[in-house]
């Protein structure tokens, strides 16, 4: 056998993962399991959102992948470099904005960007700085002690030293938790503006708004396992329901014989009739419905359609525990 | 190597200093002072020379490394328990830095602050007695080497820490009994026969005996002994390091 068969070179879509995460799995010294066997390509470009309820093992999922947690079981690779062999090279290619405020009271905001910089491996660059301060609206405040600033000036500091060294692949645990509306969509826009500029973003977050409104794709973790990643389009088209719910001139007592068989539900006050049918296929059957209430003579006054949401996706994945 | 981020580290340390100046510097200062007026000059007037040294002279290497111990270990594990402390130390465990560099960055600057701790007692010294240093760059390299040393033993005892308490222990516990105990206001050849042997398991002994030498020409034990004791010391300290961040051990655990 050919070497060249023996190790064939990546397929092009491997080519494009920018993080590998190949059986992993965490139980911590008391014992708890955290993570159980995840595996994950995270493609460049993309953003990413990992849903999960509290405790699901998200933050310990990014956390090995960042280097903070070492992993006890399972391989991590990223931009190619094992996290553990190459630690380096791996490190170098990430930033993180951890969820709680961790950050040193006492330094100022250009000093505390200065020393990220620095202990990332770069060289100072004054100029670079400026324009990431610029970018998160903190250069007024560059000379402030961390300790002065509010609670979502602190944020921008946590974000700004996770950009200080460029890296290309950025992770955002919580972004959102204790943030006001217009950070939070400040931050939205920023995010967006990374990933113009070519940086791989994954954030963990348990606002479904939030994955909605950002993410390419969705991973949903729960119970320490990923029990599903799939492009966000995809997912709502898959798992979402389509309901066409009518409002009726009379009230009805029960669904007529010649309704039987459709998928129907029928108010307690017999006034709202539910259709729900299913977004994936050719045929909806709401032509067909139409037509059988007009030959029963039920009259409606009101129709309107509706879809559920990625929050009743999510709901329903995380009550099952696995995925469909 | 990761040069930056030593640089970055060790400034962000130094500057850690500078806003506790008082803290850092001053008291270890005034404390020592106190000693020399009340060991030195309101006592030490009243005894003898010891091999050949006046009682104040003799005390200084011993006040000293009383401090010096002190200091070293206080800054090395404050420093390093701090972002453990406040979380910071997130940033440190996701950087592209060796173990060997963090503990250039964290233990260099410890060190550094302990060096000038160290030469400002000794100014401080020459207001209160008169003294002469018999070998003045034995003397600094005893000076720095214990430094070193010190604030590596701090350095582990920051990262074994999980509460404020644990980082007192072993100075307050350990340290300065041994330190008292270990020459610093008298010589081991003051002791009873039994005693001196019993000193000799003090390691503390070695140092301020090998820091003696260097100001007088004389020792309790032989120079060699004491460096090969520091340089021992030294060599543990770091082996504990290296297996603490190759294991995780209470930092990615």
């Amino acid at each position: 056998m050919s070497s060249a068969l023996a190790n064939p070179l990546p397929a092009p879509q491997e080519a494009d993962v920018v993080v590998s995460v190949r059986g992993l799995g965490k139980t911590y010294t008391g014992g708890f399991e955290a993570l159980r066997n995840i595996n994950l390509d995270i493609r460049r470009g993309e953003i990413l959102a990992l849903l999960g309820p509290n405790g699901a093992g998200k933050t310990t999922l990014i956390s090995i992948i960042c280097g903070i947690v070492n992993a006890s079981v399972g391989q991590v690779t990223a931009e190619g470099h094992d996290i553990a062999r190459d630690y380096r090279a791996a490190r170098s290619a990430i930033g993180l904005v951890p969820q709680e405020l961790h950050t040193d009271a006492f330094e100022s905001v250009l000093a505390t960007l200065r020393f990220s910089r620095g202990l990332f491996g770069k060289p100072a660059d004054a100029a670079r700085l400026e324009q990431i301060l610029r970018d998160l609206s903190l250069w007024e405040k560059r000379n402030s002690k961390i300790m002065t600033l509010s609670g979502g000036m602190k944020r921008r500091v946590m974000i700004a030293k996770a950009l200080a060294h460029d890296p290309k692949i950025l992770f955002l645990d919580e972004p959102s938790a204790g943030v006001d509306v217009e950070l939070r969509h400040d931050m939205w826009q920023m995010v967006r503006r990374l990933r113009e500029g070519g940086t791989t973003i994954i954030l963990t977050t348990h606002y479904i708004e939030e994955a909605e409104e950002m993410a390419d794709r969705i991973g949903v973790v729960n119970k320490g396992e990923l029990i599903l990643v799939e492009d966000k389009h995809t997912l709502m088209r898959k798992l979402g329901k389509k309901q066409l719910t009518l409002t009726l001139q009379q009230p009805m007592q029960a669904i007529p014989q010649g309704l039987a068989g459709l998928p129907l539900e029928l108010s307690d006050d017999g006034l709202t009739l539910v259709f729900t049918f299913d977004t994936q296929s050719e045929e909806t059957g709401i032509a067909d419905l139409l037509r059988r209430l007009g030959e029963q003579g039920i009259d409606f006054k009101d129709l309107r359609t509706s879809e559920s949401s990625l929050e009743d996706i999510f709901v329903n994945l995380v009550r099952k525990g696995n995925a469909p | 190597m990761n040069l930056h981020a030593i640089r970055a580290i060790y400034r962000f340390e130094m500057a850690r200093t500078m806003r506790t100046l008082m803290q850092s510097i001053a008291s270890p200062v005034l404390s020592t002072s106190l000693y020399f007026i009340v060991f030195g000059a309101a006592i030490g007037s009243r005894m003898g020379e010891i091999d050949g040294t006046s009682y104040g002279a003799f005390i200084i290497p011993g006040l000293i490394m009383l401090s010096l111990l002190g200091e070293s270990i206080s800054n090395a594990s404050f420093g390093i328990y701090m972002p453990k402390w406040t979380g910071t130390i997130y940033e440190l465990l996701s950087a592209p830095v060796s173990w060997f560099e963090v503990v250039i960055g964290y233990v260099g600057a410890a060190a550094s602050k302990s060096v000038i701790l160290g030469l400002l007692i000794l100014a401080t010294a020459r207001f209160f007695v008169d003294y002469e240093i018999a070998h003045p760059v034995w003397m600094f390299g005893f000076l720095l080497l214990t430094s070193v040393t010190f604030s590596l033993f701090g350095f582990i005892i920051g990262l074994w820490a999980n509460d404020f308490q644990k980082l007192q222990v072993i100075p307050l516990l350990v340290i300065t009994p041994l330190t008292f105990l270990g020459g610093a206001f008298y010589s081991i050849s003051m002791l009873p026969p039994l005693w001196q042997k019993i000193t000799l398991f003090n390691p503390v002994v070695y140092l301020i005996s090998g820091f003696r030498w260097s100001f007088t020409g004389r020792a309790d034990v032989h120079i060699a002994i004491s460096t090969a004791m520091t340089l021992g010391f030294l060599l543990v300290c770091l082996a504990m390091v290296w297996w603490i961040f190759r294991s995780g051990w209470r930092l990615r655990n």
